[in-house]
């Protein structure tokens, strides 16, 4: 085909542009984003207000997805509770539990058999592997490299399939109970989550080969929305979010709980505090949880999987129920009036993927907690937006919220 | 099992504020009396050392009480990693008041704000003490013990939109509902039912007349 090549003589465009320089003019303009975008991840609401390209201000306005939980924990037993924290940071069910469960055996003073410890350190450090598959994935998306999506997709997909064997359920788990696990672990079960383990390590890897070098994904989160430690601290910045800014604060080695003491592993520090850093220290997060997974696999107690002093807050076996007096009554106890502890005031974190995920429990006694507090992560992390987004550019609103990796069930609760 | 729920010591600093120790803790915990709150956090923020605030919220000891509302700080230290507890009464029930310390821990903006919320309290001092949660013009503070569990009608957040359609946001119908049993009591009350929900079909919820379906 033929092209014919035509020549067009623009002239002196500087010149002309100084010629209307007077007739230029810019305004402020307000920028809803959101509750509905794909950039928020989830129902969060940003009031944006622009001078030109540039972020001037921006509230958050969160609160769509606010369900009450801590009104329905009030009006609920102890165990009946538990379907409710899945719905916390929905991409980490099984980590919520944990802390949940945990919260209150701090309140009734129970100690678990190491089995169950065990058994509960490999559900948070799979969770974290999963809500972090995620959050590189979607990330990837934010920062335009879509392909990584599908990497870390497929891996949690795989993880997914391994939580419905142990729990029946995909997404919502509830597999904690207090005083225990539901079941033990399926016939196996273990074997199969070391094959996973084996075969994610080269995956990292390769998510690490196509983000960490790539020119585009640094030249939109290198430098940006740096949080200084100073910031980070006075906000209540947790989790990675805390560590990328170079305090070094794991709860999980600071206040050991379910015996996270036992095991090894390295906790990543960012230098900067910038969108950079938060992405390297979740890559590294992934690696460290595939070392404490396989120490817990390799380490497996045996034991009992619930704790058998804790009549009246545990069921017993179903068994023990259908062919046992002391049992049915135990049984039909715990289901009517929940499980009996005692009055006290008692606040546990736990080191979730998202940060530190707090539950404030004040009991009067009895079945049903009298207060029950959801420190949210994600809320605490949402609050330094205000301070945090103005003097960037509208293209990096999306970045800096990927970078954040924060969950709307949780904190709006 | 062991009852871990014990007293712990008061920090000198907020000893000699005459903070006093709060019963059946698992943390040092300590009461400060509402005139000597902003020195004792000042205190637990220079002297304590305890630079990361987690967690503001409130209890609401019920209608009947004394002091209904106590509010509840939670702080953590870098340097020892331990925590700490402070509780802070409100002295007048009917507008609880607190300063606010959102100018020393600029996290504490948010958690005010919620606290200011879900039970009402007002934060003296804070710089934009607004609904998080909730929207803006709701008339209730649903973490309060008075308010039902089921929710209590209320307009629509949009004012248009209500006087268009006439519709209004009505309280969920959970009759029953898959909640625990009141303790004692006779056999027919153990029926797990709503805490706060001592109605049925045929002595209907108190409050404005509404169809539930």
């Amino acid at each position: 085909m033929q092209r014919d090549t035509v020549s067009i003589n623009l002239g002196d465009v500087g010149a002309r542009a100084a010629h209307h320089e007077g007739e230029l003019y810019t305004e402020r303009m307000t920028l809803n984003m959101g509750p509905s975008h794909p950039a928020t991840h989830g129902v969060l609401r940003l009031v944006l207000e622009l001078e030109g390209d540039y972020v001037t201000k921006c509230e958050p306005v969160i609160g769509y997805l606010h369900r009450g939980d801590e009104k329905i924990a009030e009006n609920m037993t102890y165990n009946q509770f538990v379907p409710y924290t899945d719905r916390l940071d929905y991409l980490a069910p099984l980590a919520n539990n944990v802390a949940y469960a945990i919260a209150v055996e701090r309140l009734a003073g129970l100690v678990l058999p190491e089995r169950c410890q065990a058994i509960r350190v490999l559900c948070c450090e799979l969770a974290r592997i999963s809500s972090h598959l995620l959050g590189i994935g979607v990330y990837g998306m934010d920062t335009g490299a879509l392909t990584v999506f599908m990497y870390t997709f497929t891996e949690r997909e795989k993880l997914y399939t391994l939580f419905e064997e142990l729990t029946g359920a995909r997404f919502t788990t509830s597999y904690t109970r207090i005083g225990g696990v539901a079941r033990d672990m399926p016939e196996g079960w273990m074997g199969r989550v070391e094959a996973f383990l084996d075969q994610v390590m080269p995956v990292i890897d390769e998510i690490e080969s196509l983000l960490t070098r790539n020119k585009i994904f640094l030249d939109r989160t290198n430098d940006v929305a740096v949080i200084s430690k100073e910031d980070a601290l006075a906000y209540g910045l947790t989790g990675p979010n805390l560590r990328a800014s170079g305090v070094d604060l794991d709860l999980r080695r600071d206040n050991p709980y379910s015996g996270y003491e036992k095991y090894d592993f390295d906790i990543p520090i960012g230098t900067k505090g910038d969108c950079y850093d938060r992405y390297l220290v979740r890559m590294e997060e992934m690696r460290q949880s595939v070392r404490i997974a396989k120490q817990v696999i390799s380490t497996m107690p045996s034991g009992l999987w619930y704790a058998e002093d804790a009549r009246k807050i545990f069921a017993p076996p179903k068994a023990k129920i259908l062919t046992r007096m002391e049992e049915l009554i135990q049984n039909f106890m715990i289901v009517t009036e929940g499980p009996q502890m005692p009055a006290g005031e008692v606040y546990f974190e736990a080191e979730n993927p998202k940060g530190a995920l707090g539950f404030f429990i004040v009991s009067k006694g009895g079945g049903v907690p009298y207060r029950l507090k959801i420190r949210a992560p994600s809320f605490c992390n949402l609050s330094i937006l205000e301070k945090l987004v103005p003097g960037h550019m509208m293209s990096d609103v999306p970045v800096i919220l990927g970078s954040l990796d924060f969950v709307l069930g949780e904190c709006d609760r | 099992m062991q009852i871990p729920m014990q007293t712990f010591e008061v920090p000198t600093y907020l000893e000699a504020l005459g903070g006093k120790a709060r019963l059946k803790a698992d943390m040092p915990a300590v009461d400060i009396a509402p005139d000597r709150f902003l020195e004792a956090v000042k205190a637990i923020l220079g002297e304590g050392g305890y630079a990361l605030l987690l967690d503001i919220t409130a209890i609401d000891w019920g209608v009947e009480a004394d002091i209904r509302f106590t509010v509840v700080y939670h702080f953590y230290s870098l340097s020892t990693h331990t925590y700490l507890r402070l509780t802070v009464d409100c002295t007048a029930n009917d507008a609880p008041t607190v300063p606010s310390i959102a100018h020393l821990y600029p996290g504490a903006n948010w958690h005010e704000r919620e606290t200011f919320d879900m039970f009402g309290i007002i934060f003296t001092g804070h710089p934009n003490l607004k609904r998080i949660l909730m929207w803006e013009g709701y008339p209730y503070h649903p973490l309060r013990k008075d308010f039902p569990l089921a929710g209590i009608e209320a307009p629509l957040p949009s004012a248009e939109t209500a006087e268009a359609t006439g519709e209004c946001v009505i309280a969920a119908p959970m009759m029953g509902g898959p909640f625990h049993a009141a303790p004692g009591g006779t056999i027919a009350n153990r029926e797990p039912m709503g805490a706060d929900q001592s109605w049925t079909e045929c002595s209907p919820k108190p409050g404005p007349e509404t169809p539930l379906n």
